[in-house]
C-alpha cells in the first residue's frame, strides 16, 4: 500500500497544496527525501507565483494530480549537501526552477537542453525517479539534484530574483537563440505581465531598443518611465500599428490568450522573427503571404536548459535585473491567485515563505 | 488617354495573354520599350546610355504562379496578363552601358525585372525583398507601363536582372530553375538546411518539390517526400533519388515518422493542415513554407513553444544568389524534369497543371511555336 505524503520520505515538510480543481490552496503536511549523494537540501525563503501555477491548480491543462504543491521559482539557503556534491555548500544562496530531473543521456541532455528531454521531470506535479510525486516551492524545504540547482550571486536579491527562475529564462533563452540580442536591434514585447516586464529589462540590458505592444493604454507610462521601454504601441490603435509596420527585428509574444498574428507579422522588418513564449491553446491563423514576402518566421520557445539558466541568473546579477514583485504572506496565496486571474499585479507575486510559512498556519 | 498595349512602346511583340479570370490564354499583340543602341563612338557618353538587354525567348517554364495569376486566385491580376518568369533565350541587342552580356549570349530572366537599388535589401543583394521590387509580369514598371512576361517571343530587361546561363546547363531543362530552383535554393541556405546527414522532408512533389529533392541530395541530406499521392512513390525514389516516401493520408505511417525530420520544405499551395508537418519535425526543427495558399492556415502554437520549432517563409532570391544557384546546378548536374509544349498547347497544359498532371514542369518551346 502506497505511503501517505507525510510518510513516504524521512524529512518532515510543510507546504500549501490544492486538493482539487477548485484550485483553493491550504496547508499540507508532507515529506521530502533524505539528502542523496548528489542532492542539495535548502530552506526555502521565497517562491514566485507563476501563471502556470494558476493553470495547474485549476487543472486547466488536464494533467494535474492532487494534492498539488505548486511553485517553480524557488530560492533559499542550503542546509545540507550530499557527499558527491561539487558545486554547493551549506549557507549558499540557491534556486530551483521548472525542472528537477532528466535522463542525462539523450541528445537534448548532452546539448544542455534538459528542458527538451523526453524524460524531463517537472518540479511539481510529476513523478520523480523514485516513483514519488514532486512537490514544488510553496513549501518550507526543497531537496533537489545538484544538476538542477542554480547558484544565486551575492548581489541578486532573493525575493526579486526568484521569478527569474521561470519568467527570466523563458524570455532570455529566445532572445539569445533567435538572435534578438544584438545592440541596436529593435525588438517588440507583446503583453506586459510577468514575462513581458522581464523581457523588457533583459532586452534593454542587451542593448536592444524595446517597443512594448499592449492592449492596455494605461500601462504606457510605466513601460516607458519605469521599465525603460523605448516606445509603446496600443495594439488596437490601427494608426499606431500602421505607422510601426516593418520596424521590428523581432517580437517576443508573451500573450497566451487567443490573438491575431497578422498585425504582429506586419510590424516585423524583412527577415523578422515572431517568437511565441505564451502558449494559446487553440491554433492561431497564420497569414502565409506576409511570411513569404518578407522572409519572416514564427517560432516558439519554452524555458531553457540548466547551463543557460545559470548564465541568465549571472547576466541578471551583472546587470541588476530583477523582477518587479509584490511580496505576500503564505496565507494570502488564494487572494493572490484571484488577483492573478484578473492580471492585477505588477508584475509577479512572490511568497515570503521564510517568514510566513510555519506550522502554526 | 492611355495607349493600348500594342502602341505604348516602339517594338512589336507577340505573346499569349489571359484576358480574364477564366485564365484562358490566347494570342496577344503588345509592345516593348526600345533599347537604345548607339554607335561605339558614342559609348563614352554614359549619361545617355541604356542598361537594357534584349533577349529572343527560346524557352519559358510554366510555373504554378502563372496559373494562379491568370485565374486571379490572389486577387491582384490586371488583365490582359502575359505570364512567364522562367525565361531562357539569346541576347540580340545590348544597350551601350551593358558590359556583362554581349549579343549571342545565353541568358535567363526570372521573377523580377526591377527594384529600387538603394534600400537595405537591394544593397544586400536581396532585390527580391525590396518593397519596390518589380515582378516580371503583372506589375507596374518604372515608366508606368505593365510588365509582360516570358510567354512571348522577346524580352527587354535591365542588365542587373538578367542571368548568365552556364554552358553546362541546358536551356530547356534549366529554365524552371529561374523560379523553382531559386525558390528552393535560397531558403535552404538561409535557414541552414544544408548540413550533410540531416533529414529533409519535402511536402508536395510538383515543380518545386522535385527540385527540392534534387537539391537535398546534392547537399548530402537524407530526403523523404511527403505526398498525398501514393502513385508518385516509385518515381520519387527510383528517378529523383529520394530516400523514402511518406503518404500523408496514412495515419499510421505519419505517426511512425513523428519527430524524425530536421527540416521540412512545404511546397503545397492548397490550404492544408500544418499540425501533422510540425509533428514530423524533431525538436528545434524548421518548417519552411514556399507555397502561397489563398487563405491563412491554422498554426498550432504548442508545438512551436514546447518543441522550439519554427515556421518560416521565403520568396525566390536576389540576383546574386540566383546566379550562384545556376552555377551550383551546372556543377552538380541539376536540372528540372520537364515536358516540352508549344505555346498553342498552353491552355491544355494549364488544365493538366491544375490537376498536378505533369512530371514536373511544362516548358514552352518558343522556337517551335507558331509565331503570329
Amino acid at each position: 500500500m502506497a505511503k501517505s505524503p507525510e510518510e513516504e520520505h524521512p524529512k518532515k515538510a510543510l507546504g500549501w497544496a490544492a486538493r482539487d480543481s477548485s484550485g483553493v490552496l491550504s496547508p499540507f503536511k508532507f515529506s521530502r527525501r533524505a539528502t542523496g549523494d548528489k542532492d542539495v537540501t535548502f530552506r526555502v525563503l521565497y517562491c514566485g507565483i507563476c501563471h502556470s501555477d494558476l493553470h495547474m491548480i485549476k487543472n486547466e491543462w488536464g494533467s494535474s494530480t492532487y494534492p498539488l504543491v505548486p511553485g517553480h521559482e524557488i530560492v533559499g539557503v542550503v542546509t545540507e549537501v550530499g557527499s558527491k556534491v561539487q558545486n554547493f555548500k551549506v549557507g549558499d544562496k540557491v534556486g530551483v526552477g521548472c525542472m528537477v530531473g532528466s535522463c542525462h543521456s539523450c541528445d537534448s541532455c548532452s546539448n544542455d537542453l534538459e528542458n527538451q528531454c523526453s524524460k524531463m521531470i517537472l518540479t511539481y506535479g510529476a513523478k520523480y525517479h523514485d516513483g514519488t510525486t514532486t512537490y514544488g516551492g510553496y513549501s518550507d524545504l526543497m531537496v533537489a539534484d545538484e544538476h538542477f540547482v542554480v547558484r544565486i550571486p551575492e548581489n541578486l536579491p532573493l525575493d526579486a530574483g526568484a521569478p527569474l527562475l521561470c519568467a527570466g529564462i523563458t524570455v532570455y533563452s529566445p532572445l539569445r537563440y533567435y538572435g534578438l540580442d544584438k545592440p541596436g536591434m529593435q525588438v517588440g514585447v507583446v503583453g506586459l505581465g510577468g514575462l513581458g516586464h522581464v523581457a523588457v529589462k533583459f532586452a534593454k540590458a542587451m542593448g536592444v531598443k524595446v517597443t512594448v505592444i499592449s492592449t492596455s493604454p494605461n500601462k504606457k507610462k510605466e513601460a516607458l518611465e519605469h521599465l525603460g521601454a523605448d516606445s509603446f504601441l496600443v495594439s488596437k490603435e490601427q494608426d499606431q500599428m500602421q505607422a510601426a509596420q516593418g520596424t521590428l527585428d523581432g517580437i517576443i509574444d508573451t500573450v497566451s490568450a487567443n490573438h491575431p498574428l497578422l498585425p504582429l507579422i506586419g510590424l516585423l522588418k524583412t527577415n523578422g522573427k515572431l517568437v511565441m513564449v505564451g502558449a494559446p491553446e487553440k491554433p492561431l491563423e497564420l497569414p502565409v503571404f506576409p511570411l513569404l514576402m518578407g522572409r519572416k518566421m514564427v517560432g516558439g520557445s519554452c524555458i531553457g536548459g540548466m547551463k543557460e539558466t545559470q548564465e541568465m541568473i549571472d547576466f541578471a546579477a551583472k546587470h541588476n535585473i530583477t523582477a518587479d514583485i509584490e511580496v505576500i504572506p503564505m496565507d494570502y496565496v488564494n487572494a493572490a491567485m484571484e488577483r492573478l486571474v484578473k492580471v492585477d499585479v505588477r508584475y509577479r507575486f512572490v511568497i515570503d515563505i521564510g517568514n510566513t510559512l510555519n506550522s502554526s498556519n | 488617354m492611355a495607349k493600348s498595349p500594342e502602341e505604348e512602346h516602339p517594338q512589336k511583340v507577340f505573346g499569349w495573354a489571359a484576358r480574364d479570370s477564366s485564365g484562358v490564354l490566347s494570342p496577344f499583340h503588345f509592345s516593348r520599350r526600345q533599347v537604345l543602341f548607339l554607335p561605339s563612338e558614342l559609348y563614352h557618353d554614359r549619361e545617355n546610355g541604356d542598361d537594357d538587354v534584349t533577349v529572343k525567348v527560346q524557352y519559358c517554364g510554366v510555373c504554378h504562379s502563372d496559373l494562379h495569376t491568370v485565374k486571379n486566385d490572389w486577387g491582384f491580376t490586371r488583365y490582359p496578363v502575359v505570364p512567364g518568369h522562367e525565361i531562357v533565350g539569346v541576347v540580340t541587342k545590348t544597350g551601350k552601358n551593358v558590359n556583362k552580356f554581349k549579343v549571342g549570349d545565353r541568358v535567363g530572366i526570372g521573377v523580377l525585372v526591377g527594384s529600387c537599388k538603394t534600400c537595405e535589401s537591394c544593397q544586400q543583394d536581396l532585390e527580391n525583398y525590396c518593397p519596390r521590387m518589380i515582378f516580371t509580369y503583372n506589375a507596374r514598371y518604372h515608366d508606368g507601363t505593365r510588365t509582360y512576361g516570358g510567354y512571348s517571343d522577346m524580352m527587354i530587361v535591365e542588365e542587373r536582372y538578367v542571368l548568365r546561363f552556364p554552358d553546362k546547363l541546358p536551356s530547356d531543362a534549366g529554365a524552371p530553375l529561374l523560379c523553382a530552383g531559386i525558390t528552393i535554393y535560397s531558403p535552404m541556405k538561409y535557414y541552414g538546411m544544408t548540413e550533410p546527414g540531416k533529414h529533409l522532408g519535402v511536402s508536395g512533389l510538383g515543380g518545386l518539390g522535385h527540385v527540392a529533392v534534387k537539391f537535398g541530395k546534392a547537399f548530402g541530406l537524407k530526403v523523404t517526400v511527403i505526398s498525398t499521392s501514393p502513385r508518385k512513390e516509385e518515381e520519387a525514389i527510383d528517378k529523383l533519388g529520394a530516400d523514402s516516401f511518406l503518404v500523408s493520408s496514412d495515419p499510421a505511417k505519419m505517426k511512425a515518422a513523428m519527430g524524425t525530420m530536421d527540416y521540412i520544405i512545404d511546397t503545397v499551395s492548397a490550404v492544408h493542415p500544418l499540425a501533422p508537418l510540425l509533428g514530423l519535425l524533431k525538436l528545434n526543427g524548421k518548417l519552411i513554407m514556399l507555397g502561397l495558399p489563398e487563405k491563412p492556415l491554422e498554426l498550432p502554437i504548442f508545438p512551436l513553444v514546447f518543441g522550439r520549432k519554427l515556421v518560416g517563409g521565403s520568396d525566390v532570391g536576389g540576383m546574386k544568389e540566383t546566379q550562384e544557384m545556376l552555377d551550383f546546378c551546372a556543377e552538380h548536374g541539376i536540372t528540372a524534369d520537364i515536358e516540352l509544349i508549344r505555346m498553342e498547347e498552353i491552355n491544355t497544359a494549364m488544365e493538366r497543371l491544375a490537376k498536378s498532371d505533369v512530371r514536373y514542369r511544362f516548358v514552352i518551346d518558343m522556337a517551335n511555336s507558331v509565331s503570329q
